[in-house]
């Protein structure tokens, strides 16, 4: 029986800033003090605050370390574990209070979150089918096949209003209900696991921390819909994940809990892991199942839908996987419960990926309708540097931006798409005032012109003539007709592309139309960048009354734009300046200025 | 796996290792001296012995953790039980052979063992 429970973060984002090096060391010191018998380490999934990562806890206390080094191992070894000293100078500072140490879910990032997708991440070790088993693991498939007809499980996840995650939003019973009375020798349950939006990594936390979450989950599905077979589509760039993932499928038939017979009900269910070679539309439903039969991953019209004739010409049902990690708890605790949470059309949880220009960059999972100030200003902890607010992008590519005159906005499916935005797979990306919109919508254009598979013209070209339009208004070429036309053009590919890769890709154009249009006209008109970003519509100057001539900048310009004797105000020639900044950075009497 | 029995048993099985997780305030809490002092003293076998006793008899409710040295050395190794709503309870030169009394008596039964305590020691 070990005495303490000391967790650290297996996650990626722990993992890149050396938790495996961190496991290593405590082990070695934990041998070195005798304490093998006394300690257990288990590497879990993320525990969701990446910003300060490494991230460790040690039980029974409960002490949250954060941002620990290698060379604080011994330390906390000889310390903590053995002399029970904390070691307060690693805590995270939130949860140190006035002589008390806060537990980590009454810290403002945790607060106000509900974990039901993300419940076991960084609670348990995701490579062991026991400790998955001891948080109710798998008893939601033995109630499924024991209690229920799969109607009725059908009939539990419609009455619960839960919506598909991975963006569209589209009801996970419905779709369900439109699979399973389609008579077929084969069906299949497909999992989409393939995370594309910049920013978004949910699944990828499900999948490296729950893993099991997700087995049980397909496995619920293929009951209900009368399929035997499951595939997990996961990009290939997941590596932990897919480790972990194959692991978990291992453990599960091993225990029988995949294979023949599952719980003696006569119910079959297996399943394997397809790798995906990276290419965003492959997260579009039929570029996913095309890809996973072996060929190209382009997308195919609808009708047919997948319910009817999917993978292999067979009916399939895909869903996402944050979609799937809902699934266990709905048939354990009711309908009635996850429709409690939320909001009318949008019923439970949903995580999101915050990033951008916030303090606390990580994954949270917030009931639906929480506004966007709540997640920015308490959950995110704010903008950093002083910062203002200016807008959150949603959804990545595919989605809109919400501006700061929004911001008390319910973040739900509906009010999203009222927005012009998408909720995406939960991509949130905020921005201050240092972001210009114009390059903003530029960044996410240039991504979806590298990523439009090219079958559809809307798409291929179209995507490509409003990047070509929005670097020349960036390059402060454009006029007031360039902008109708990147409108009309937007509208035009919207309605005639043929998958959601296309239909969606120029949403960030017209979002930021819609609320920063003026920033559009002010690069146009008055050919200046207002967030000073755009490189062709700004130079640098040196304010002679304050230039001291210390010759720093000078120094420091790379392509020597500086010129000036010591102690007299120096001057830059524009002419050869590259408009990298490094003299502002430089000088300490801010005499250099952007115009 | 056949049956649901088999789930159950595993999961119960499991969920006592994973117990230590679960920072319950409401817990009897069991804090053992483990400075200098308290391990040359032979705080850990007697930590030790805690964490064994307590899963034996699966108490659910109970915390077993350490500290640092609270000054009264000579006393090592020092246990405090504090039950909540109740006075703290400290324990002197606690051996590995009084901690079954002690949980027995007081963890269980909610009488402190008075022969054992440091007031008792002092007289």
């Amino acid at each position: 029986m070990y005495r303490s429970h000391v967790l650290v973060c297996g996650g990626t984002g722990c993992t890149s800033s050396n938790s495996q090096k961190i496991i290593e060391a405590l082990e070695r010191e934990i041998a070195a003090n005798d304490l093998t018998e006394e300690v257990k380490v288990v590497k879990t999934g993320c525990f969701g605050l990446c910003a300060l990562g490494p991230i460790m806890i040690v039980y029974p206390e409960g002490c949250f370390y954060s941002r620990v080094q290698e060379e604080d191992i011994p330390e906390i070894v000889s310390e903590h574990l053995l002399k029970g000293r904390i070691v307060t100078r690693l805590l995270y500072d939130e949860t140190v209070g006035k002589d008390e140490i806060k537990a980590l879910n009454e810290t403002d990032f945790y607060k106000k979150q509900v974990r039901v997708a993300l419940r076991n991440c960084g609670v348990i070790n995701p490579e062991s089918l026991d400790e998955y088993i001891a948080m109710d693991g798998y008893q939601a498939l033995a109630k499924c096949l024991t209690e229920y007809t799969p109607e009725q499980v059908i009939q539990v996840i419609t009455d619960s209003g839960l919506r598909g995650r991975g963006g569209g939003g589209f009801p996970t019973g419905r779709k369900w209900a439109l699979c399973a009375p389609n008579k077929a020798p084969q069906k299949y349950v497909v999992c989409n696991a393939d995370e594309g939006d910049p920013g978004a990594f949910m699944d990828r936390s499900v999948l490296e921390g729950d893993p099991h979450c997700l087995v049980e989950a397909m496995a619920i599905a293929g009951y209900a819909i009368g399929a035997t077979k499951g595939f997990v589509y996961v990009r290939a760039e997941y590596p932990i994940a897919v480790k972990r993932l194959q692991i978990a499928i291992d453990e599960a038939r091993e225990a029988g809990l995949l294979g023949k017979d599952i719980f003696g009900s006569g119910f079959d269910f297996d399943m394997e892991i397809r790798l995906g070679a990276g290419a965003f539309v492959c997260g579009e439903e039929t570029a996913l199942m095309t890809s996973i039969e072996g060929n190209r991953g382009e997308p195919r019209p609808r009708p047919p839908y997948p319910a009817v004739k999917g993978l292999f010409g067979c009916p399939t049902v895909e869903n996402n996987v944050e979609t799937f990690a809902n699934i266990p708890q709905i048939i354990l605790k009711g309908a009635e419960w996850f429709a409690s949470m939320g909001t009318e059309k949008s019923k439970g949880t949903k995580v999101f990926a915050l990033g951008g220009k916030i303090k606390h960059t990580g994954l949270v999972e917030i009931p639906m309708g929480t506004t966007l100030r709540e997640i920015v200003e308490e959950i995110g902890g704010g903008i950093p540097n002083g910062k203002k607010f200016k807008a959150a992008q949603t959804g990545g590519p595919s989605g809109g931006c919400i501006p700061a005159s929004l911001i008390d906005t319910q973040i739900d499916y509906d009010n999203l798409i009222a927005m012009g935005c998408m909720m995406g797979s939960g991509g949130l990306i905020v921005m201050d005032e240092d972001t210009c919109m114009v390059d903003i919508a530029k960044f996410f254009l240039e991504f979806t012109v590298d990523e439009s598979c090219g079958k559809c013209t809307p798409c291929r070209v179209g995507t490509k003539r409003l990047l070509e339009k929005l670097d020349k208004i960036t390059k402060g070429n454009g006029t007031l007709e360039d902008i109708d036309e990147l409108e009309a053009l937007c509208h035009y590919i919207k309605e005639n592309s043929l998958c959601g890769l296309g239909q969606t890709a120029p949403n960030p154009v017209l979002s930021t139309l819609k609320f920063f249009r003026d920033e559009y006209v002010a690069h146009v008109v008055d050919k200046k960048c207002p967030a000073g970003v755009c490189k062709s519509l700004l130079h640098y100057e040196i304010v002679a009354d304050k230039c001291k001539g210390c010759t720093a900048c000078a120094r420091v310009c790379p392509v020597g734009a500086i010129s000036g004797t010591v102690k007299n105000p120096h001057s830059i020639d524009v002419n050869a300046c590259i408009k990298c900044g490094a003299c502002m950075e430089k000088c300490r009497f801010g005499a250099i200025v952007k115009k | 796996m056949k049956t649901i029995a088999e789930l159950q048993a595993i999961r119960d099985k499991a969920r006592e290792k994973m117990a230590v997780r679960e920072g319950d305030s409401d817990n009897i809490r069991v804090i053992v001296g483990m400075a200098t002092c308290g391990i040359a003293a032979g705080a850990r076998p007697v930590l030790n012995a805690f964490v064994d006793e307590v899963a034996k008899r699966h108490l659910n409710n109970v915390t077993v953790t350490q500290t640092g040295c609270i000054g009264m050395c000579q006393f090592e190794p020092i246990v405090e039980v504090l039950v909540p709503g109740k006075e703290k309870v400290t324990y002197g030169k606690v051996t590995p052979e009084k901690v079954a009394k002690i949980i027995t008596d007081h963890l269980v039964n909610g009488s402190p063992v008075a022969e054992y305590t440091v007031g008792n020691l002092m007289k």
